[in-house]
């Protein structure tokens, strides 16, 4: 599909505004419908759409491979540590309260860190899955 | 929807088959909508339809097209789909009516949701209180059931490759 100009011009227009659309899914997630989990997955569509328009290549130089692997962990740590952030701050284990200076502000932080770690560990397991399809086609010949 | 899932089916061809998948999705996630649950309609148009559909079609690039003859006749599962579909039916007429303010579920702890979460989390959307707050537990575990899945398909397909070298 790389040789098609209208899939490439289109492509071009559309993965900056996907892109921007999930941080604006995840940041808007408190007041319109959204959060973590929606934003983490249209970022890994964008992605998923850069790299079948533009070949798997230019999806790696996008999002390393390395780096995704390693978002996949770090989502669930950054979720977790906001749990034990709770702890060290004198709450309970996900006691968003003590996060901020009152707790309505603590709860926004709390929240703010919950959902960007979902959103990590979300859209990295999704591209990660999708790099491991789609390239097992790629070494077929040495089997 | 029904006729998408006939089709579906009936359809020995794997490609047309995804490809009604994500027909299928953009469906369910219109009835999300209809039914004012714009947060799992989004995850459904873009997991359902867009990044699964992806997968899929991967997938039958490694697997080729069209669909093996099946070994047995297919009349032992589709008593048993039609019998499961039979209890559930049995079991949907001891439901409370369709939007009802009064069942069960709306008399607990929804109220408090409704009406205590903005004074106490400071967040409009009444979703993401629950979600994240509320049963942040619960969303924890997601989170973790998602990694452990990513972590297995790695595992898994990550071992077949060095094999193969």
């Amino acid at each position: 599909m790389r040789n098609d100009i209208i899939l490439r011009v289109i492509a071009k227009i559309f993965v900056p505004f996907m892109l921007v659309f999930a941080l604006y899914v995840q940041f808007h997630g408190d007041f319109g419908p959204g959060g973590g989990f929606q934003a983490g997955v249209i970022a890994a569509a964008a992605i998923v759409f850069y790299a079948l328009i533009f070949g798997l290549d230019a999806g790696h130089r996008l999002a390393p491979e390395w780096i995704v692997e390693k978002m996949i962990a770090a989502g669930v740590l950054v979720y977790a540590g906001t749990g034990f952030a709770g702890i060290f701050l004198g709450g309970n284990y996900l006691d968003y309260f003590v996060l901020g200076a009152d707790p309505v502000s603590g709860q926004h932080r709390g929240i703010f860190w919950v959902e960007a770690g979902v959103a990590l560990t979300v859209s990295g397991v999704m591209l990660k899955l999708f790099y491991m399809f789609t390239g097992r086609g790629r070494e077929p010949e040495d089997a | 929807m029904a006729v998408t899932v006939f089709a579906m089916a009936l359809q020995r061809n794997l490609f047309s088959a995804v490809v009604l998948f994500g027909l299928y999705s953009f469906f369910m996630a219109t009835v999300l909508v209809a039914l004012d649950a714009v947060d799992v309609a989004m995850t459904e148009a873009a997991v359902g339809a867009g990044v699964s559909t992806v997968l899929l079609l991967g997938a039958l690039y490694l697997v080729g097209g069209t669909e093996a003859k099946p070994l047995h006749r297919p009349l032992i599962p589709l008593t048993l789909a039609i019998a499961v579909g039979v209890v559930l039916a049995y079991g949907m007429q001891g439901l409370p009516a369709f939007s009802d303010a009064q069942a069960p579920i709306h008399t607990h702890v929804a109220p408090r949701y409704l009406q205590e979460s903005m004074k106490e989390t400071g967040v409009p959307n009444v979703v993401t209180a629950v979600l994240a707050s509320y049963r942040g537990y619960d969303t924890l575990g997601e989170t973790v059931v998602v990694f452990t899945a990513g972590a297995g398909v790695i595992a898994l397909l990550r071992r077949r490759r060095k094999d193969a070298k």
